[in-house]
């Protein structure tokens, strides 16, 4: 009786050692030296493995950050600043500093405002359907409405609304890694820098046609009357043919281009409604409007919260 | 036993509704849009301008490469606007917009060119006419055709295949051309023949119309080297790859061209505007259309201008009938449906099919239940449920090693599947994402 329990106890020590002794002679013979800096600075690194860096992954990432010589042009638009400073305090090298971006959609074409005329019936995503035709409205350059950019995001940052067939970018959320800018066939999406409270005036459309052409498919596309670009203080509004863009390093967000906009097509998100200094009785209805335009304006805001859940 | 192509192949409901209807002639249109790209390749140079003066067949743009094709106004009239309009591609693209003059009688004189037998050209000269013409391939594809014709001295063509087959359900544009042209064609057959020193030519038409076969032999009778060849009726025996096969046994190596196992295949509606270019010096400006429907009027086939709204084509038939639900241009299978009516008629354009809600909706997909009929059905010998799979999940590079660009796009799996998967949707775009990726490479 003792002596099997002995012969047990014996067989599974000597089994446990002759392991013990493979699994070291292992580990030494096959022992790959990794730079412990990469751990460390995979542990700094967010851990999304978005890709938004350019890299498959953190860990590549991390990899190039330690065996690049310079590492000023890599950055990490999830982390942010903050995480760069800490990469670069590790590994003493200079960062650079980069705005934080946010995306920004450059469409508000919804179902009510540009009509469909015609129906796809094929796979509904949209990269099919951007190669089959110019979509189911009259206008080939907004939004075909199929959610690729929603399909692609990891950080539960857009949704579609159902109300306007648009996908809805959750700011708070966005991460700016970029995959929906690259997902879009439209290339609607675009990285603009995010500003206090979330402050953004932009061009909400991307139609190049004639203004006859634009109206008529979109209640709110831009017509290229360039009123934006003659009161624009700035010169931060450039004009391409039919199409006006706002360049956000030179805007100062004084509102003047949304108010003179006659197809509503500049967006302003975030903005606290404009106070009437003194509300006089002979002006009554400019106070209206403002408020008007300021609704409107709210219903595209990309910050507001989803209707459904995610 | 009537010859066919081997491997797959599916034979859809015929519906050739018009095969008894003579072309009739298309009233001129009011005005023409022409696009600039209506050919595969580098899109023609505009060399009009707006309020310019053109003639009928006058050159208005000129082909911007080898391959490429000169454009010819066909009307006389004012080049009213250079616009952007919506084609066949669905985009919309730069199009020559010319008003007709009503007041010109050019446009409205019928010339019946007489059947012009002896052909007194020279090998240099015809394939200059043809290159001038802006002749491409009237089947569908729109591939240039002097291009076709440039041989290279290390490729011996042996023999010329004439694409009759018409394999696409609804669409008997060429089967009209064929008996009501039998004579002409036989000729352009001669003028190819004798431009490119080949001996032997086969005309491949499919055994539902045995008229035309009929017609043909007797035209080609006296001529020994051109033979008719009668084929089982079989979907997409019409694509040049599985017509060679079908004739002469012959297999075009992946990635190749016919020119690769000494053939040429031209089209009869393509040979038809030859004889007419190297004979009478008529560019191509006008070409066969058939439009056609269940629940249209009076289906017929037409003489058409280039450049003609398809909105015209459906008044002449009767208007659009109620239900209707796609616009296809091109036939059920490979057509294309076009986004509105102000399309233009371009030289692809074989046929404008009216199809009604009932027959055009597509149903929901289903999950693939590995019944294997895509891989029994395809012609080329792919596994196209494969195939759509890589490219939904983005593995472009494993679907390039299945072979997905040798897909002819005929369809026949999305037609079979019993579970209404998109395949061909698929198959198409993986296509275009690994064609961006080799420009991109090189």
């Amino acid at each position: 009786m003792s002596d099997s329990v002995l012969y047990s106890v014996f067989l599974l020590v000597s089994l446990g050692i002759i392991a013990a002794i493979v699994l070291y002679v292992v580990s030494k013979k096959f022992y790959v030296y990794e730079d412990p800096l990469i751990g460390e600075v995979d542990d700094i690194l967010p851990a999304a493995n978005c890709g938004g860096c350019g890299s498959p992954g953190c860990k590549a990432f991390a990899e190039k950050l330690v065996n690049t010589e310079d590492i000023s042009e890599l950055f990490c638009p999830v982390g942010g600043n903050d995480v760069m400073k800490q990469v670069s305090a590790i590994l003493g090298k200079e960062v650079a500093e980069q705005d934080p971006t946010v995306a920004v959609l450059l469409c508000q074409g919804a179902c009510e405002v540009r009509p469909k005329t015609t129906l796809y019936q094929g796979p509904r995503t949209c990269a099919i359907s951007a190669m089959v035709y110019g979509g189911e409205t009259d206008c080939q350059y907004g939004c075909l409405g199929d959610g690729d950019c929603v399909a692609v995001c990891d950080f539960d940052a857009m949704c579609m609304d159902e109300n306007t067939g648009l996908p809805v970018i959750i700011t708070d959320k966005c991460t700016s890694c970029g995959a929906c800018v690259k997902a879009c066939p439209r290339d609607i999406i675009e990285m603009r820098p995010r500003n206090k409270r979330d402050l953004k005036i932009f061009v909400g459309c991307l139609n190049q046609d004639k203004a006859g052409i634009a109206k008529k498919a979109c209640d709110v596309a831009c017509i290229g009357c360039s009123k934006c670009e003659d009161i624009c203080p700035k010169d931060a509004v450039i004009m391409t043919d039919t199409l006006a863009y706002i360049d956000p390093i030179a805007c100062t967000l004084c509102r003047k281009c949304v108010e003179v906009c006659p197809t509503h097509s500049i967006i302003e998100t975030n903005f606290p409604p404009k106070k009437v200094k003194k509300p006089k009785e002979d002006k009554p209805k400019v106070e209206k409007q403002a408020i008007k335009k300021v609704t409107v304006a709210n219903t595209n805001v990309e910050s507001e919260k989803p209707k459904t859940d995610a | 036993m009537l010859k066919t192509f081997p491997k797959g192949g599916i034979h859809p409901a015929e519906n050739k509704i018009t095969s008894s209807k003579a072309i009739k002639r298309m009233p001129v249109p009011k005005v023409v849009y022409v696009p600039i790209a209506q050919h595969i390749g580098i899109p023609s140079e505009i060399i009009v301008d707006r309020k310019d003066k053109v003639e009928i067949g006058q050159v208005i743009a000129k082909s911007g490469g080898f391959v490429s094709s000169n454009i010819h106004s066909p009307v006389a009239g004012t080049v009213t606007k250079l616009d952007m309009i919506v084609d066949t591609s669905g985009y919309k693209k730069q199009c020559i917009v010319i008003r007709t003059d009503v007041k010109n009688e050019s446009n409205f004189e019928v010339q019946d060119f007489p059947l012009k037998k002896e052909i007194t050209m020279g090998q240099k000269d015809i394939l200059k006419h043809i290159t001038d013409s802006g002749i491409v391939g009237l089947g569908g594809a729109t591939f240039p055709s002097h291009v076709k014709l440039d041989l290279k001295n290390d490729n011996k063509v042996d023999c010329l295949i004439i694409n009759g087959v018409e394999c696409e359900p609804y669409l008997t544009a060429d089967h009209r051309l064929m008996l009501e042209r039998a004579d002409e064609i036989i000729v352009g057959i001669q003028i190819l023949m004798h431009a490119l020193h080949i001996n032997e030519a086969v005309i491949g038409i499919e055994n539902n119309k045995k008229d035309a076969v009929k017609a043909l032999k007797r035209a080609g009778q006296s001529d020994k080297r051109i033979k008719v060849a009668a084929l089982q009726v079989k979907y997409p025996q019409g694509s040049e790859k599985q017509l060679i096969k079908a004739i002469l046994k012959r297999e075009v190596p992946k990635g190749g061209l016919p020119m690769d196992v000494g053939v040429i295949v031209h089209n009869v509606g393509t040979i038809f505007s030859i004889y007419l270019a190297v004979q009478y010096d008529q560019p191509l400006i006008e070409r066969v259309v058939t439009v056609t429907g269940k629940k249209i009027e009076n289906a017929s086939n037409f003489w058409v201008k280039i450049g003609t709204p398809i909105k015209d084509l459906v008044a002449e038939v009767g208007g659009l009938p109620e239900g209707t639900r796609k616009i296809v241009n091109g036939g059920p299978m490979m057509g294309k449906a076009i986004k509105n009516t102000d399309v233009p008629v371009t030289k692809g354009t074989s046929g404008i099919l009216v199809i009604s809600e009932d027959e055009a909706s597509r149903q929901d997909p289903k999950n693939c239940i590995r019944c294997g009929h895509c891989v029994f059905v395809c012609p080329m010998g792919l596994e196209p449920h494969l195939l759509m799979n890589l490219s939904e999940k983005g593995l472009y590079e494993r679907a390039a090693s299945e072979d997905i660009m040798t897909c002819i796009e005929c369809g026949s799996c999305s037609y079979v599947c019993p579970s209404h998967r998109p395949l061909l949707d698929y198959i198409r775009f993986g296509k275009s994402i690994i064609k961006k990726l080799n420009t991109a490479k090189n």
